[in-house]
C-alpha cells in the first residue's frame, strides 16, 4: 500500500516535471540559442583577431579594446553620448507638460489624446524619418516657407546637421517617453497633493516637492526609452546626418557589414550595451529608493 | 471639461510636431509633378507607378512571407512559454530571461544573429530573417499572455480536473479560450513589429530577398521622390488602420 502511493507520487511528480519541459522548454531553448549564444559569441570575437577574409582568427587578444581608446573612437562615443542626450532631454522637456496635460483631460478625451500619441510610433521607421527629409530639404516647405515670409533670403541649409539629426531622433521616440511618465502621473495618489496644500505649499511647490519625486521612475524609464534607441541608432544619422554625423551605431554597422572587421566591431557593441546596463541598473536604484521613501511615508 | 488653461500649449506643440511631416508626405504624395517640391496639380499617377514597382511588390511579398511565419511560430512558442511561466514555476529570473529578447537594443540582437548564422554556415534569407523574428515576437507574446495569466482565475481549470478532464482536455477546452484575445494581441504585436522590422532584417536577410523595409531604405537613401511619397502615404494607411482596429478590437474585449 504504502509503496503505490510512493509511486504514484512519484508518477505525478514525472508528469508535472514533463508537462514543466514541455511548456518552457521550446521557448527557453529557442531565446538561449537565438539570444544567448549569440550575444556569448560576440562577446568572445571581441577578444580575438580579425580573420583575413573576415570572420576572426586566434590568438586571443585585448587590441581591439586598445583600439577603442583611440581618440577618433572615442570622440564618436562622446558625439553620440551628446546627441543621444540633448534628443533625451529635449523629449522630457516637451513630453513631461503633455504626458501631465493629458492625465488632465476629461476620461473620454484621455484615449483619444494617447491614441494619437502613439499611431505615428506604429508607423514604418524608415518612412518616418523620410518624411524629415522632404521636410528640412533645401527645397523643402521649411525652408520655401521662410524664402517666402522673407525671413530668409537663401534657403538654410537644414539636412544633414547635427540638429537634424536630433530632431529625427526626437520625432522616432517622443511617444517612448509621453506614455510611462502619463502611466505614473495618472497612478499618483492625488490626497499626498491635498495633503500638500492642505499644509500650506502653493501648487507650484506641490508639485516640485510631491509629484515631480514620485514621477520620477516613470520620468526615468521613458529618458532610457528615449536614450537607448537613440544611441545605437544608425539609420538616422544616415539619412538626416548625411554620413557628416557619425554615431557608435553606424560604426558597429560598418564593422560588421562593410569593414568586415568583426572583432573590432563586438568590441564597440560590448561597449554600448555596458553603458546602456548601467543606465538600467541607476533607474532601478532610484526607483527602489524612491518606492521605499514613499511606502514608509 | 476642467480648465487645462496653458497646458492646452504643450499638447499643440506635441501634435503639430507629431503630425505635419506626416501631413506634408500624404500632399505631396498627390503632387503631379515629377519634380518633388513644384506643384504639378493633383494626381494619383504616382501610386500607378508604385504598383507597377516590381522591387516594391516583391519587397512587400517577402516581408508578408516572414511576418506570417513568424507570427505563426512565435505565438505557439511565446504561449506555451508565458503558460509555463505563470504554472510550473514562479521563477523571476526566469521571466526576465524570457523578455530580455523585446529589450535588447535591436542592433546588439542583429550582430549576435549574423555572427551565429555565419559561425554555423548557414546561407542567408527569408528563412533567418524569420527565426530572428521569432526571437522577439516570442518575447512579447509571452509578456502579453503573462499580464493576462495574472488575471485569469485558476479555479476553472481545477474544475475541470475535477470534473475528470484530463491535462491536455483542460488545456485546450480551458486555458486557450481565457487567453485567446492576449494571444490574438499578441499575435498581432508580432505581425506588426515584423512588417516594419529593419535593423535585424538588414544583417540577417541574403542580398536576393530584400524586405519591404531593406527595400524602401534603399529607395530613401537616394532622397525625395514622387514613388516614395505615394508608398509612405500607403503605409501610413494601413497603419493607422491597423491600431485603430486593434484599439476598437481591445476596446470589445474589455467590455466583454
Amino acid at each position: 500500500m504504502a509503496s503505490t502511493v510512493t509511486q504514484g507520487r512519484g508518477a505525478i511528480r514525472r508528469r508535472a516535471l514533463g508537462a514543466r519541459a514541455a511548456f518552457l522548454g521550446p521557448g527557453l531553448l529557442y531565446v538561449t540559442a537565438f539570444m544567448t549564444i549569440p550575444l556569448l559569441l560576440v562577446l568572445s570575437y571581441a577578444f580575438l583577431t580579425r580573420g583575413r577574409f573576415g570572420g576572426v582568427e586566434l590568438p586571443v587578444t585585448l587590441e581591439n579594446f586598445a583600439r577603442a581608446l583611440d581618440p577618433i573612437y572615442l570622440r564618436v562615443l562622446w558625439n553620440s553620448i551628446l546627441i543621444s542626450s540633448i534628443t533625451t532631454l529635449l523629449a522630457l522637456l516637451i513630453g513631461y507638460p503633455t504626458a501631465y496635460a493629458i492625465t488632465r483631460l476629461p476620461a473620454r478625451w484621455r484615449t483619444v489624446a494617447l491614441v494619437l500619441v502613439v499611431l505615428p510610433f506604429w508607423t514604418n521607421f524608415l518612412i518616418r524619418t523620410y518624411a524629415w527629409i522632404v521636410l528640412l530639404n533645401s527645397e523643402g516647405p521649411i525652408n520655401k516657407t521662410l524664402v517666402n515670409w522673407g525671413l530668409i533670403d537663401s534657403p538654410l541649409e537644414l539636412l544633414y546637421t547635427r540638429g537634424a539629426v536630433i530632431v529625427g531622433l526626437l520625432y522616432a521616440y517622443l511617444p517612448l517617453m509621453i506614455l510611462p511618465i502619463y502611466a505614473s502621473v495618472e497612478r499618483l495618489d492625488r490626497s499626498l497633493l491635498e495633503a500638500a496644500t492642505n499644509l500650506g505649499a502653493s501648487k507650484f511647490r506641490a508639485f516640485f516637492d510631491v509629484t515631480l519625486p514620485l514621477t520620477l521612475p516613470g520620468t526615468m524609464i521613458g529618458a532610457i526609452f528615449v536614450f537607448v534607441p537613440s544611441l545605437g541608432n544608425f539609420i538616422v544619422p544616415e539619412l538626416l546626418g548625411g554620413g557628416k554625423t557619425v554615431m557608435i551605431g553606424n560604426l558597429i554597422r560598418d564593422q560588421f557589414l562593410k569593414a568586415r572587421d568583426w572583432p573590432f566591431g563586438a568590441v564597440l557593441a560590448l561597449i554600448m550595451v555596458l553603458f546602456l546596463a548601467g543606465l538600467f541598473a541607476a533607474q532601478a536604484a532610484v526607483a527602489r529608493r524612491i518606492n521605499g521613501r514613499s511606502a514608509r511615508a | 471639461m476642467r480648465n487645462i488653461g496653458w497646458l492646452r500649449l504643450p499638447l499643440l506643440v506635441t501634435y503639430v510636431f507629431l503630425y505635419v511631416p506626416l501631413v506634408v508626405v500624404v500632399v505631396m504624395s498627390f503632387n503631379g509633378s515629377k519634380q518633388p517640391f513644384s506643384w504639378g496639380g493633383f494626381s494619383t499617377k504616382w501610386y500607378g507607378v508604385l504598383f507597377e514597382d516590381t522591387a516594391v511588390r516583391q519587397g512587400l511579398i517577402n516581408t508578408l512571407i516572414v511576418a506570417v511565419g513568424a507570427t505563426v511560430i512565435a505565438t505557439a512558442l511565446g504561449t506555451l512559454l508565458a503558460i509555463g511561466l505563470s504554472r510550473f514555476t514562479r521563477s523571476a529570473l526566469l521571466e526576465a530571461y524570457s523578455l530580455t529578447p523585446a529589450i535588447i537594443p535591436d542592433l546588439a540582437l542583429a550582430i549576435g544573429l549574423l555572427v551565429l548564422f555565419s559561425a554555423i554556415g548557414m546561407t542567408l534569407g527569408l528563412h533567418s530573417v524569420l527565426l530572428a523574428h521569432v526571437v522577439f515576437g516570442m518575447a512579447f507574446v509571452a509578456a502579453v499572455v503573462t499580464a493576462r495569466l495574472g488575471q485569469n482565475d485558476p479555479s476553472l481549470e481545477e474544475a475541470s480536473g475535477d470534473l475528470g478532464a484530463n491535462a491536455i482536455t483542460t488545456f485546450f477546452k480551458i486555458t486557450v479560450p481565457t487567453l485567446l484575445p492576449a494571444i490574438v494581441a499578441g499575435a498581432l504585436l508580432v505581425f506588426t513589429l515584423s512588417l516594419d522590422e529593419f535593423v535585424i532584417a538588414f544583417f540577417t536577410d541574403g542580398p536576393a530577398t530584400p524586405t519591404l523595409p531593406i527595400v524602401i531604405y534603399s529607395m530613401v537613401r537616394f532622397g525625395v521622390t514622387p514613388e516614395i511619397n505615394a508608398l509612405a502615404a500607403l503605409l501610413l494607411l494601413v497603419s493607422f488602420t491597423v491600431v485603430i482596429a486593434a484599439q476598437r478590437i481591445t476596446k470589445l474585449t474589455d467590455a466583454v
